[in-house]
């Protein structure tokens, strides 16, 4: 205890993201002393810093998951309650530790290629993953709205990283005016929840808002504008313009990491909002989050269909992902919310794998990302189109591989709580994207190659595919290990 | 003088968050759309700076600092990628950046 | 609400009245009494004594926008310091070293502006911005008039 604002639990429980701070500001600093072919030492800095931030996470000693245990808690407050380590947050930054490590993997050789081989990238990349991991463990509107900027301003400087390029530009454009407006509704819903209740702590927030006569025209305005900034973050329907085009402008390697980390992160923030603050107005909001869980599978389903653009296809895939996740809300029980768990984690491995294909599609004078850049790939390069192939299966949510597992969760938990209607939207909804996932594997398979150009598989991508397609296949084949995780987590927040 | 009640300042609040979401809505130049987020956000520091008053609680006021930190770090993030964008396109307008269909 | 609520505002209306009165009836009074001779100088715009220098809508050079993109971030990064300031006594030692903190995240960003040459104003890099015009060195405009075309981030806009 050092004082009355200040403890060593503080500290410790922010210990993975301050170090990832520090690596953060060393790669800048240190980017400014090298020559132009040691750049890749910023990533293995880069890299250095998540495996420091992972050891500080983990059951090792002096990690906060060891600490945790030792101390007995289920749980550890930090700032007076503003921060609170439970399971989830641990889960949550797990994830985005791996997800910032198997993007750094995969971006040193793409921005070679792509000459833009700077510092700032890796500095940036770790501080969003800063913010992200303040999103999940944060417990206070304060808290939580600095975590999200965090992320989300990062994510706009990565977007537009490519600065001579002006779809990169353009996109970036796109996602922040966008995301800014978004940023303001949600935070309107915030000041609303705060004039209500008095304080930014979550959890008294709750206790107001079950107070109030059911009907009020305030709480009925905060949950409105909250929901609006919420789905905006996930991508759903109608919010989602910005995504397939902030997918198909970033660099390649952006895209994979955003389609992962603050994707999760903007689901752990959802999930802390419908399950703490507003649980009690759990008939308000219900109704909304079907709507848009329908119209984000079909919007997203049926858009992708038309794509020629593999990223922007993934884009559109990746807001039909959002809408399966949204069921698992919908049903909010138990096995509703370990499936997002899973499924996020999952997503996690597949759509970072299928992206680092598409990366290592990127070569001199070939941007490699639309669908007739993947003709006859089998041909030039076995492993990358067999590898793709089975990323594509699991994004689909064929049984042997992990996307069925997180699936498979989410609809038991609809049956379980009567949904009916939405498992069966849900399941034809998986049969039309089989459809396109599939227009990329016969193009893979069956066309001729216009061009002997072989991907290139540098060690970095290697690497960062063996770990996706082994934990793909791992989960796909064994998935108890993750289902007890997921069952841990979910146990922690419910509770 | 009694003081202003708390209510005048969320009708001010809405009605300058909803002057700003039509700016962003209908405007097509980039730099009046950022003005039009500032708006938005500033709407919500009156929101949060009142009902720190009414309810004698200093949260609403640090959040509302933060706001602020917030809104300028958007704003020049915002810039940079304008300026990025003018370099290679010439323009500013909303509605001429249709590179990709929005 | 009380009833005399909307009664405070009285003094005030009756404040604007009287102000808005008198400079409408200054300005009125002048233009209809005043002689009027006008000159070169006279109808040339006032900008703060110095000889005008061309029209003041003109392009501004992006170096400008560039500082004032520095200037805003930190510009408010000092708003931190404010609230600690007002309750430095009460956080003795311990406030201290988290503001030295604060201020150590905020440094390792000033100079690394400082190392990409940011605020290395008198020099363009056209090598790293290519479409840029050079930018004129400020100071010339005072000696030379009309020569200055593009705005440095030391006039502003006052050209």
């Amino acid at each position: 205890m050092l004082n009355e604002y200040f403890s060593s639990v503080d500290l410790l429980v922010l210990k993975p993201a301050i170090l990832l701070t520090l690596f953060a500001i060393g790669v800048l600093l240190t980017d400014l002393m090298l020559e132009p072919e040691q750049k890749y030492l910023n990533a293995v800095m880069a890299l250095a810093g998540v495996g420091f931030a992972a050891y500080s996470l983990g059951p090792w000693p002096l990690g906060l998951q060891h600490q945790m245990g030792m101390a007995g808690a289920d749980a550890l407050e930090a700032f007076r309650g503003a921060v609170i380590v439970d399971s989830f947050g641990i889960y949550f930054m797990w994830l985005f530790l791996i997800a910032a490590a198997l993007s750094i993997l995969i971006s040193i050789r793409y921005l070679e290629i792509e000459g833009e081989h700077r510092g700032e990238y890796y500095a940036i990349m770790l501080l969003a993953t800063v913010g992200m991991m303040i999103l999940a463990i944060g417990m206070d509107l304060i808290t939580l709205f600095m975590g999200l900027e965090l992320m989300v301003i990062s994510i706009y400087i990565l977007t537009g990283y490519l600065r001579r390029d002006r779809r990169s530009n353009e996109a970036a454009l796109k996602y922040l005016l966008l995301g800014a407006f978004s940023s303001g509704i949600l935070l309107y819903g915030m000041s609303l929840l705060y004039g209500l209740s008095g304080s930014t702590d979550l959890r008294i927030i709750a206790s107001s808002i079950s107070q109030r006569p059911a009907g009020d025209p305030l709480v009925l305005i905060a949950v409105i504008t909250i929901c609006g900034g919420l789905f905006f973050k996930i991508g759903a329907v109608p919010f989602h313009q910005w995504l397939p085009d902030a997918y198909e402008g970033a660099p390649h390697c952006v895209t994979a990491f955003m389609s992962v980390g603050p994707k999760a992160a903007a689901f752990a923030l959802l999930i802390r909002m419908f399950l703490v603050p507003l649980a009690s107005v759990r008939d308000v909001w219900l109704p909304l989050v079907i709507g848009v869980a329908i119209a984000t599978m079909t919007i997203g389903n049926l858009a992708a269909i038309t794509q020629s653009n593999v990223k922007r296809m993934l884009g559109y895939s990746a807001i039909s992902h959002a809408g399966y996740m949204l069921l698992g809300i919908v049903s909010g029980n138990e096995n509703g919310l370990k499936g997002i768990m899973i499924y996020l984690m999952v997503y996690a491995f597949m759509n970072l794998g299928a992206m680092a294909v598409i990366v290592a599609m990127r070569r001199k004078d070939i941007i490699g990302d639309e669908i007739d850049d993947f003709a006859g790939l089998v041909y030039k390069s076995p492993t990358a189109a067999v590898l793709m192939l089975i990323f594509l299966l699991s994004l689909a949510g064929i049984p042997p591989t992990a996307g069925f597992i997180g699936k498979y969760f989410i609809f038991l938990s609809l049956i379980e709580t009567g949904h009916y209607g939405l498992a069966v939207v849900a399941v034809l909804y998986v049969a039309v994207s089989l459809y396109y996932y599939f227009q990329i594997v016969t193009s893979m398979f069956t066309r001729e190659a216009t061009d002997n150009v072989v991907p290139a598989l540098s060690p970095g991508i290697r690497l960062a595919l063996g770990v996706s397609l082994a934990m793909t296949l791992f989960i796909g084949l064994y998935p108890n290990p993750i289902i007890e995780v997921a069952g841990n987590t979910v146990a922690s927040i419910l509770r | 003088m009694p003081p202003v009640p708390t209510a005048h300042y969320v009708f001010l609040s809405a009605a300058l968050f909803t002057i700003g979401m039509i700016g962003v809505l209908t405007r097509r130049n980039v730099v009046i759309i950022l003005i039009s987020i500032e708006l938005m956000l500033n709407a919500v520091n009156i929101n949060l700076v009142a009902f720190s008053n009414l309810l004698q609680s200093v949260n609403g006021q640090a959040f509302a600092i933060f706001v602020i930190v917030d809104a300028a770090a958007e704003a020049a993030v915002g810039l940079g990628i304008v300026i990025a964008l003018f370099r290679n396109k010439e323009t500013i307008q909303a509605d001429e950046i249709d590179l990709m269909k929005w | 609400m009380s009833n005399g609520y909307f009664e405070n505002y009285i003094p005030i209306l009756l404040l604007a009245g009287v102000v808005t009165l008198l400079a409408v009836g200054m300005l009125l009074l002048s233009y209809l009494l005043g002689p009027r001779r006008p000159s070169k100088e006279k109808l040339a715009a006032y900008e703060c004594g110095v000889m005008p220098t061309g029209d003041a809508r003109q392009r501004f050079s992006v170096k400008f926008y560039l500082v004032a993109m520095v200037f805003i971030l930190f510009d408010v990064e000092v708003i931190f310091l404010y609230p600690w300031a007002v309750i430095f006594h009460e956080l003795r030692m311990l406030g201290f070293i988290q503001m030295i903190l604060f201020i150590g995240l905020v440094l390792p960003g000033f100079v690394y502006l400082w190392r990409q040459g940011i605020f290395d104003w008198s020099e363009t890099d056209t090598s790293e911005w290519p479409d840029t015009p050079p930018v004129t060195l400020p100071g010339v405009s005072l000696v030379v008039p009309n020569v200055v075309q593009e705005a440095t981030p030391f006039s502003g806009g006052s050209q």
